[in-house]
């Protein structure tokens, strides 16, 4: 798997681990959903870890957990897929803080959708980031100077660089 | 606001009634084509492979059909400059073969251009502000509008800045551009529905509440396809404020529960008809009452600077009916008929609403070559301050011509061969290209349409028959609305044989419905036959003002049905 945060491949901190293996007293990892309930209630409060849920996955499963997460990782199953992205917003909305990371097969010209709805970093299989190198996903998060939307992350809005321009 | 706006007006290419881009919207749609351009290099790399590169293509507008590819460019609310539409005509001698396709969706389609070629396409429309964004892909498509907006007599509101107003929220939407499935927005402002909004998947209607505040009737569900449905009321009255607001939780949850196993499954209209309007409601309402409206909030500044683009041309006072086109009437019985039958009233005395047909007898169903595009061009500058609409019946409108000028009007277009008086006639066929050009069609549509047009060659005989809407499909996806055609005609294929299964009743307007079959399926050679009998019956049993769906629903479905199976010879053949 390769990660990309703020258009740059990174080492990835955190460790997926796998249903069979014991929760960690220490280091970053990521469970899944099922075992996310199970880690609140055994890991102390400094314990670090993250969640990666379906993005079929209602907010509300997430909601008592949240304050304790520090990343949550949404699985996209195909990159044409766009449930992850209004899950995204929803938690975001929820006001989870941490890193939001959209993992599966997202293609560069993703990127920027991917930030507008609140993801920090994208992880994609490694076959994919051999294709698409890191000066494709630096070129897909700068192809827009701005977006017509408001309310959404990344790049400024155009409704309100307007209405600037006709104030001043 | 119906003053002209003096920025507006002195813009160097004539048509003042159009949204102009401003900085951002330029560098917005110059990116795009920059971004397709490494797209398409990456794609000839390798660097994406033709799954992954298929969307954004789509969301370009490039399909891959049946023999070329084929560009759809978007006619945003199908409203059009002479300017741009010259350069529609110089695109297709450039890079096309002559002539385009205009579409029920307000988009023109080239058929054959090449895939190397389309970015240099995309630059030449982005010099005269257009572009091919959303005209296909799973995303909130091209948004469409009444083709008469700001000068039919019955309208309420221009929906045009409404619609450029979605645009700009839509295009490129974070959030919104891997929907489950394509995704049609459309909008009137008028007492009677032009822009067929209970077929698309949101509808919406400007409406004015009992304070005279202005506001949307919102409908969602609506669409054709292999399972048609009339949208349903989501939301009675939505002020204008809050709209997109409320799109935007329409969409999220569309986005969110809307199936994704089955492409067929895929649109809102199933989810509005497997979850009930109610539960559907219940869902947009929540997503709404819990979502950050101060993103949304309604800036009424912006509103007016959008619909100042669209504010009347300079109109001059003129006698609401004009002597000199009486006149000319008198002396010209071609020109009275087509008077009589494709201009329409205007909202401002002594203008007119011309329709120019793009159906000649025997023609095919909205083409039009590089050479007729450059003469209804020439036509919209001399007499109808260079403007012009595609309709979705795949027709042109030329929104602002003066009575006095009609003459002159219909001269230069009847010298094209562009003065077809048939306008909502039999032979004003919607059809869809079907095998002659899609990948997907199961039979031939433009050779019905125009065996069709030719056995009603008789123009006389079509007057008196009256408004009647013939729509023909090639498959099941409906692009040629067969649901909602009063005759409807969808070509399917039956052991190797072309088969076409004919529906009636169909109605595309306020009065929505979806056609009923009539029995089993024709071939191509009874098509006209059948029609041509269905027709007779109905003059037969008319009643003073009835059109053809007036008869229909008045006597119903099953008399006609019988009057086919007398006509047959062994009585099941029909
Ligand atoms: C030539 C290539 C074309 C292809 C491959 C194509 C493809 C499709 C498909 C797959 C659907 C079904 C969508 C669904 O119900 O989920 C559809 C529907 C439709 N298409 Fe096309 N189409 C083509 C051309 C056209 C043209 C030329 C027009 C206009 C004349 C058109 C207008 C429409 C409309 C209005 C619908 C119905 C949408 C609805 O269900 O609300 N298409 N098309
Ligand atoms: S109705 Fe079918 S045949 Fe006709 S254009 Fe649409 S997909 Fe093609």
């Amino acid at each position: 798997m390769a990660l990309i945060s703020d258009g740059r491949f990174i080492e990835d901190a955190w460790r997926r681990l796998a249903d069979e293996e014991a929760l960690p007293k220490t280091g970053k990892f990521i469970v899944s959903l099922p075992r996310l309930e199970h880690a609140v209630e055994v890991l102390g409060p400094t314990a670090t870890f993250g969640v990666i849920v379906p993005n079929t996955t209602e907010p509300s499963a997430l909601i008592a957990a949240l304050p304790r997460l520090d990343l949550i990782s949404i699985a996209f199953p195909a990159f044409a897929d766009g449930r992850g992205f209004s899950l995204a917003r929803l938690l975001r909305r929820a006001e989870f803080k941490g890193e939001l990371r959209a993992s599966g097969r997202l293609v560069a010209d993703q990127y920027p959708h991917a930030i507008g709805c609140g993801f920090d970093t994208i992880e994609i299989p490694d076959d994919l980031a051999e294709r698409q190198d890191e000066g494709q996903w630096r070129a897909a998060l700068n192809a827009y100077s701005m977006s017509y939307q408001r309310g959404y992350a990344g790049r400024g809005s155009i409704l309100d660089a307007r209405r600037k321009a006709v104030r001043s | 606001m119906t003053a002209v706006d003096l920025r507006v007006a002195q813009r160097p290419n004539a048509p003042m009634t159009t949204y102009r881009y401003d900085e951002y919207d330029a560098a917005f749609v110059s990116e795009r084509v920059a971004e397709f351009r490494e797209q398409v290099n990456r794609r000839l790399s390798g660097a994406l492979t033709e799954e992954e590169f298929r969307p954004f293509r789509l969301m370009n507008g490039l399909y891959l059909q049946l023999h070329a590819y084929m560009l759809r460019v978007a006619i945003p609310y199908g409203t059009l400059t002479a300017r741009q539409m010259r350069r529609l005509a110089d695109i297709a001698d450039k890079w096309d073969k002559g002539y385009g396709h205009f579409t029920t969706r307000q988009n023109l389609q080239y058929n054959w251009p090449k895939l190397v070629d389309t970015p240099d396409i995309l630059e030449s429309l982005a010099e005269v502000e257009m572009h091919a964004i959303q005209t296909s892909g799973n995303c909130i498509r091209n948004v469409t509008a009444d083709h008469f907006a700001g000068v039919a007599p019955d309208e309420i509101e221009d929906p045009r800045p409404t619609a450029e107003f979605l645009r700009q929220w839509s295009s490129l939407h974070s959030e919104f551009s891997f929907l489950p499935r394509k995704f049609k927005i459309a909008v009137t402002g008028a007492a009677h529905d032009r822009a067929a909004i209970l077929v698309h998947d949101i509808g919406l209607r400007i409406v004015k509440n009992d304070t005279g505040e202005i506001g949307y009737q919102v409908v969602v569900g609506g669409g054709l396809g292999r399972s048609p449905f009339i949208g349903k009321v989501v939301g009675d009255f939505v002020p204008r404020k809050d709209l997109l607001a409320f799109l935007e939780a329409i969409l999220r949850v569309y986005n969110r529960f809307g199936r994704r196993d089955n492409k067929y499954k895929a649109r809102v209209k199933i989810l509005v008809h497997e979850k009930g309007i109610d539960e559907i409601r219940a869902a947009v309402e929540a997503e709404f009452a819990a979502m950050d409206r101060s993103a949304f909030a309604h800036d009424p500044e912006e509103f007016e600077r959008i619909a100042a683009f669209f504010a009347p041309p300079p109109y001059e006072s003129l006698p609401a009916t004009s002597v000199s086109l009486r006149a000319a009437k008198l002396e010209t019985p071609a020109f009275a008929n087509f008077v009589d039958v494709n201009v329409g009233a205007h909202k401002i005395p002594g203008y007119a609403i011309v329709t120019v047909s793009l159906k000649p007898i025997g023609g095919v169903p909205g083409d039009a070559t590089s050479e007729q595009m450059r003469v209804l061009a020439d036509a919209s500058e001399r007499f109808g301050f260079g403007e012009l609409r595609v309709s979705h019946e795949q027709n042109i409108i030329l929104p602002h011509v003066k009575q006095d000028d009609l003459f002159a009007l219909w001269s230069m277009l009847d010298a094209a061969g562009l003065a077809t008086a048939n306008a909502g006639l039999v032979s004003d066929i919607i059809s869809c290209p079907g095998l002659d050009y899609c990948s997907l069609a199961t039979a031939r549509s433009i050779p019905i349409a125009q065996a069709i047009s030719k056995r009603f060659s008789d123009m006389s005989r079509q007057r008196r028959i009256g408004k009647l809407g013939v729509k023909i499909s090639g498959c099941i996806n409906a692009c040629g609305h067969h649901h909602v055609g009063a005759i409807g005609i969808l070509g399917l294929e039956k052991k190797g044989q072309e088969s076409y299964q004919i529906t009636l009743g169909g109605d595309p307007t306020f009065s929505a419905s979806i056609g009923e079959i009539l029995g089993p399926g024709v071939t191509a050679e009874q098509v006209p036959d059948v029609v041509e009998h269905l027709v007779d019956y109905y003059l037969a049993e008319r009643e003073e003002g009835e059109a053809f769906i007036d008869t229909w629903r008045r006597i119903g479905h099953a008399r006609f049905k019988d009057v086919l199976r007398r006509e047959g010879e062994d009585g099941a053949d029909i």
